[in-house]
């Protein structure tokens, strides 16, 4: 195999995972000149910054951002985007690739104008992930309206139903084909680029903090969905067992992160996270109160720290550093009462609040989901950069927990590094 | 170019049951141009129409449909010039004939009557068809020769790095390093902070490994004792003067003019010749930025890895901590040095030091770090404390902190340290450093469990920041009419920070990238990441230049300004208002384009009093004839006409976010005619004064976001458009029309459910104003 290096290099580069490192680094070389594949397993591009409301700590929306990373790619024909798509295997080495993918049926066709008749169509509803599972849509759908491809969806969950059938005969273009399948795809690359990228920590496995047994505690990327214009509510926060307004609502930082059950490590961007989302709050309910609890804030580099002490100085943000121990639920008015040690004074608090934010970490997507190729994983799941070795490199999240802006420096860099590996004689 | 035209008006998606098509065909017909229909254009069949009628000779195409946003691919017809009038997202969509319902053939037949929708799929299609009369197909600039080789500025860890890998993809490098050796920083630390998983324990410094490294790669040149004196030209062809560290040379770069040299006594703008003179004599001793030096070196693009250096605090800035007073009191950096010599001394009598205090916060009122801290200062903290242990068995280290900043993984190089016994931990807030005999006692309150604490020590040490070489000066040294350094580094700190999440390596000059520590204080790990991505875009800028495309966020484009000079006041706006600093001028004030500099945003176009800076596909006059292919409805017309409003808006952020709004069929006044701009930077105010002058109602702006957290993608152009915008208010009100008829607003991509009203109360508000009285002249 020593003689991989030497072999002629195919001149394109894949990148695993749609979000916006793989974008990053897809776009980056292929702005270079480079021949780019670009898989995501999402019908969407855009990954996990398509669900966010917006950025910390500039409060700017990730689709502005994405809408250009798109027309690049529009105007990019060395792009090739795959969607609805996983990697199956990966074989061969650095320069000489092989690769298989497994394009699912996305049951729309090109055809597709967008006019929503198929969605109109349909009247059984399923569980909209995009959404956390906090609404319903249709069978057949956009993902959002940003979405790029800009082309609806058929769940798998209703073919062979009729709603599948309603759904083709309400277009008008043909766009609707029940009959496609899987394809397999084999390519041959010179580099793989994973970026795989996280997914939130399974709040459900956090014994202690109450999420899934009480309706108003919900997870940090829940709170994005719920604050964004696009989210099930259109934007207005409410609590989930009443929609009630929420006067006070507490944010529990390090929910699974630092904790050697859970993650041991520091997801990273929790801390603004949840800085940021009480502007979401404060913003909507003027006079709601905000109790975050922290173990540190990590709010690393001067833009980062002037944010937060931003927020410090809001009188109605209360900072405790304290880890939650518990939480209870009133049955009767479905608050929340949390209990934590304030590690300054030594109390026990209990504050009770309408609604409570776990700030769960990342997990990467590989301590989940094996990943087809041989790479090396730390004990966490990160994939661990060999780059004596080349060939295939982890950008963004896959590779360790980063906010965007490092996740897009890092993504900018294994574009580089994948083209060294083509262009290694 | 001969150009044949073809307007093609898709039925499909609902426009054929929306609007009157065989009306729309007679507008085109109107002009003399070919209409053809189908219900579907974008399918097989359709497209197979617009290629029969290209290849019948059609090779400018109107096509009224879709958005452009969407079906980008099937529409581009290589060779052809192709307009979408966007009749779904921005006519039908967006005014559903459940609001805006079609004239009854009753209504019809009295002619006083109109329908407001048909009005306007009218209007754009004849938009489309002015502006495609007026654009040409781009041809790209290209340089005689592109120099490929590219400079980098700084031989520490990031410097080499980014150096050695644009070698290793085969570029030519060069690096200006201004010591007497490579190295940086790193040349002069005991140990490093962990760089990779498990991210447990301190290594050894890789700075000797990154030197041979470089000395490995024959296409890398080393310049050491040399700093750069001034970069002139542009991407592909940089002229780069290269000087010792001190020397004075007439290629040192000139600096601007302060703004107070550059008026006369009654505040009146010089004329650019006594400008200019002013400029020679301030810089006397240095050429002017256009002469070139004839021993210049050539590079086509720029990484600055030009590092940090240590915070150095004022005298009584830190009393409280002894910094200043007690010799033993140092900073993070003199413990670096000492512990790099050998064992930890005191420096007041070079006795061991066996306890050890680290403050990582220095305030009594603030929680915050000592300044130019990031997370990096946690992290050496932790990485001192564990030299005090292995230098002394019995050596202890107490770090008092207020947030430990390990984020990431380098949470496990904090678990780890935590482990060590000798090594103390405390969150609190350092009270007071005081001389306790030879030593030292540090206090410190409002620590886990309320308890004061007192720790003899033998020395202290202070967190000191990473502070950007920026921060004190240019360091690149741009021969550039804006000036030498980086525009607006104020906001972040001095550092090159990006401002732009979404893409961090973006500066406000084409081809010069940013890496490591000049961009925010980053650990050596993060320092070698960033340098890979910044050899990465210099690399794409000059693959782009050879194209004679541009660079982000227009990458591809083809266009540039083409200037028509004959006509050129020498007014220097286009100079001055530049965001990428891509135009200088001579000593006559007539402006310098250097088209790889750049960026087509079209702000000097807007910028321009002349109207003589056009790019071949947008210009004064495709904008403007489009805004003058509007039909203006007066009392001539019918009893009671509808008002007619112009929006110019981003095509960035406010276009899509239009679209969204048409597509979740969210309505606004059908009296509005929408003008997507590159940029409000490239607004000029011609258009609004056209616009009023042929009987518009009004004319609006929707752009991005500006202040310290500017969204627009170009930087400056919203805030430039406020400017003008607020300035023809007092053209206006010479007319006699009121201010409040050109408005701009902020808005952003998700705005979509807001935007409708925003335009919906401007127009409530043109109405309240009444018409415009120029209407029918």
């Amino acid at each position: 195999m020593t003689d991989d290096k030497q072999a002629p290099a195919s001149g394109s580069i894949l990148v695993v995972g749609g979000g916006i490192s793989g974008l990053t680094t897809a776009l980056e070389a292929a702005e270079v000149g480079y021949e780019v594949f670009l898989v995501e397993k999402n019908p969407y591009l855009g990954g996990r910054v398509a669900q966010l409301k917006q950025y910390f700590p500039k409060l700017c929306p990730p689709t502005c951002g994405l809408e250009i990373n798109f027309r690049r790619i529009k105007d990019n024909p060395r792009i090739k985007v795959l969607t609805m798509a996983d990697v199956e295997k990966v074989s061969g080495g650095p320069g000489n690739y092989k690769v298989e993918i497994k394009v699912n049926p996305r049951y729309v066709n090109e055809n597709c104008t967008l006019c929503g008749e198929c969605a109109k169509a349909c009247k059984m509803e399923v569980s909209n992930d995009f959404n956390f599972g906090m609404d319903r849509i249709k069978g057949a759908y956009l993902p959002h309206e940003m979405a790029f491809p800009a082309r609806y969806v058929i769940s798998p969950q209703i073919i062979g139903a009729e709603d599948a059938q309603r759904a083709k005969d309400a277009c008008k273009y043909d766009a609707v084909d029940l009959d496609m399948t899987a394809k397999t795809l084999n390519l041959d690359v010179g580099a793989v680029v994973w970026a795989t990228g996280w997914q939130p920590y399974d709040a459900n496995r956090i014994d202690n903090l109450g999420y899934g047994r009480y309706p108003n505690i919900i997870t940090n990327m829940m709170m994005e969905r719920l604050s964004a214009p696009n989210g099930p509510t259109k934007g207005l926060i409410q609590r989930p067992s009443d929609d009630k307004a929420p006067e006070s609502v507490a944010f529990v930082q390090c929910a699974g992160s630092r904790d050697e059950n859970h993650l041991p490590y520091c997801s990273y961007i929790c801390c603004m996270a949840s800085l940021k989302q009480a502007t979401y709050v404060r913003e909507q309910f003027p006079d709601a109160k905000i109790y975050i609890y922290y173990i540190d804030i990590r709010t690393p580099g001067q833009r980062y720290e002037k944010f937060y002490q931003d927020i410090k100085a809001d009188e109605n943000i209360f900072l405790i550093k304290g880890k939650v121990a518990e939480v209870a639920e009133d049955p009767d008015t479905k608050n929340i009462t949390v209990v934590a040690e304030n590690a300054v004074t030594g109390e026990k608090t209990r504050q009770t609040v309408d609604m409570v934010v776990l700030a769960t970490g990342m997990q990467p997507t590989a301590a989940t989901t094996k990943l087809p190729a041989d790479l090396t994983f730390n004990a966490d799941g990160f994939i661990v950069n060999d780059f004596e070795k080349g060939g295939m490199f982890a950008a963004g999240c896959a590779n360790k927990p980063a906010d965007v802006m490092s996740s897009n420096q890092n993504a900018t860099g294994m574009a580089l590094k994948a083209i060294q590996t083509l262009v290694r004689r | 170019m001969d150009k044949k035209f073809g307007v093609y008006i898709c039925t499909g998606c609902g426009i054929g049951e929306s609007l009157d098509v065989a009306a729309m065909c007679d507008v085109a017909e109107e002009e003399g141009l070919t209409c053809k229909t189908h219900s579907m254009f974008c399918g097989k069949e359709g497209v197979d129409l617009l290629k029969s009628e290209i290849e019948g000779g059609v090779n400018t195409l109107v096509v009224a449909a879709c958005s452009r946003r969407v079906n980008y691919d099937v529409f581009r017809f290589d060779g052809c010039i192709v307009d979408r009038v966007n009749l779904r997202e921005g006519v039908v969509w967006s005014h559903p004939r459940s609001e805006f319902p079609v004239l009854t053939e009753e209504e019809k037949e009295d002619e006083d009557n109109f329908d407001r929708v048909q009005m306007m799929g009218e209007d754009y299609l004849r938009m489309g068809m002015a502006r495609v009369e007026r654009i040409k197909p781009p041809e790209p600039y290209k340089l005689d020769t592109l120099n490929r080789k590219i400079l980098v500025i700084g031989g520490g860890v990031a410097g080499m790095s980014a150096a050695v890998d644009a070698a290793r993809v085969g570029y030519e490098v060069t690096i200006v390093e201004k010591g007497a050796t490579l190295g940086g920083y790193a040349a002069k630390i005991r140990k490093q902070l962990p760089m990779k998983d498990p991210y447990e324990t301190p290594i050894p410094p890789i700075v000797q490994s990154c030197i041979d490294e470089v000395e490995k790669q024959s296409n890398i040149t080393v310049r050491t004792n040399a700093v750069v004196a001034r970069i002139a030209g542009q991407p592909g062809e940089f002229i780069v003067t290269v000087k010792k560290p001190g020397e004075k040379i007439e290629f040192d770069v000139p600096y601007p003019l302060p703004e107070e040299m550059t008026v006369d006594e009654s505040g009146k703008e010089l004329d650019p010749e006594t400008l200019h003179q002013k400029f020679m004599e301030y810089n006397e001793g240095r050429r002017d930025i256009l002469t070139p030096d004839p021993d210049g070196e050539m590079f086509g693009a720029v990484i600055l890895a030009a590092g940090w250096r240590p915070y150095e605090p004022k005298k009584d800035e830190f009393a409280h901590l002894g910094y200043g007073e007690l010799p033993d009191v140092v900073t993070n950096h003199k413990f670096e040095e000492i512990a790099a010599q050998g064992k930890i001394v005191r420096p007041s009598d070079g006795k061991e030091a066996k306890s050890v205090v680290f403050i990582q916060s220095p305030g009594l009122e603030s929680d915050a770090d000592f300044d130019y801290a990031g997370a990096v200062t946690s992290m050496v903290a932790l990485k001192q404390a564990t030299y005090v242990r292995e230098d002394f068995g019995d050596g202890k280290s107490f770090i008092f902190y207020q947030h430990m900043r390990t984020p990431g993984l380098s949470e496990n190089f904090y678990k780890k340290v935590q482990q060590d016994p000798g090594i103390f931990m405390t969150k609190g807030k350092v009270a007071s450093v005081s001389k306790n005999g030879d030593g030292m006692i540090v206090e410190a309150e409002d620590t886990l469990l309320g308890e004061k604490i007192r720790v003899k020590a033998d020395m202290v040490v202070l967190a000191a920041g990473m502070v950007p070489l920026t921060k004190d000066e240019p360091v690149v040294n741009m021969a550039y009419r804006q000036g030498p350094a980086f525009r607006d580094i104020d906001l972040f700190n001095g550092y090159v920070d990006s401002n732009f999440i979404c893409f961090p390596y973006e500066t406000q000059r084409t081809g010069i990238y940013a890496a490591g520590a000049v961009r925010r204080s980053m650990t050596m790990e993060e320092a070698v990441e960033d340098a890979s991505g910044a050899a990465l875009k210099a690399i794409q800028c000059l693959e782009s230049v050879n194209r004679g495309v541009s660079v982000h966020p227009r990458s591809g484009d083809m266009t540039f300004p083409d200037f028509f000079f004959q006509r050129c006041t020498q007014c220097k706006r286009c100079t001055q208002e530049c965001p990428f600093g891509a135009i200088d001028d001579d000593a006559k004030g007539t402006p310098k384009p250097n088209p790889t500099r750049c960026r087509r945003c079209g702000t000097c176009m807007g910028a321009c009093p002349e109207r003589i800076i056009n790019f071949s596909d947008y210009s004064i006059d495709s904008v403007g004839s489009m805004l003058k292919a509007v039909k203006v409805p007066s009392e001539d017309d019918y009893t009671e006409p509808p008002f007619r409003i112009l929006g110019l808006v981003c095509e960035n952020d406010a276009y899509p976010t239009l679209d969204i709004a048409g597509l979740n069929r969210i309505s606004y006044s059908a009296d509005v005619r929408i003008i997507p701009i590159r940029c409000l930077g490239s607004m000029n105010v011609i258009w609004i004064k056209d616009a009023l002058s042929q009987g518009m109602d009004g004319v609006f702006l929707l752009g991005c976001k500006h202040g310290d957290d500017y969204q627009c993608h170009f930087v400056k152009g919203s805030e430039l458009a406020e400017i003008r915008v607020k300035k023809i208010g007092d053209a206006l009100a010479s007319l006699a029309l009121e201010e409040e008829r050109v408005v701009q607003y902020e808005v952003a991509i998700d705005d979509y459910p807001k935007i409708p009203q925003i335009i919906n109360d401007f127009v409530k508000q043109i109405e309240e104003l009444g018409p415009n009285p120029f209407k029918g002249f």
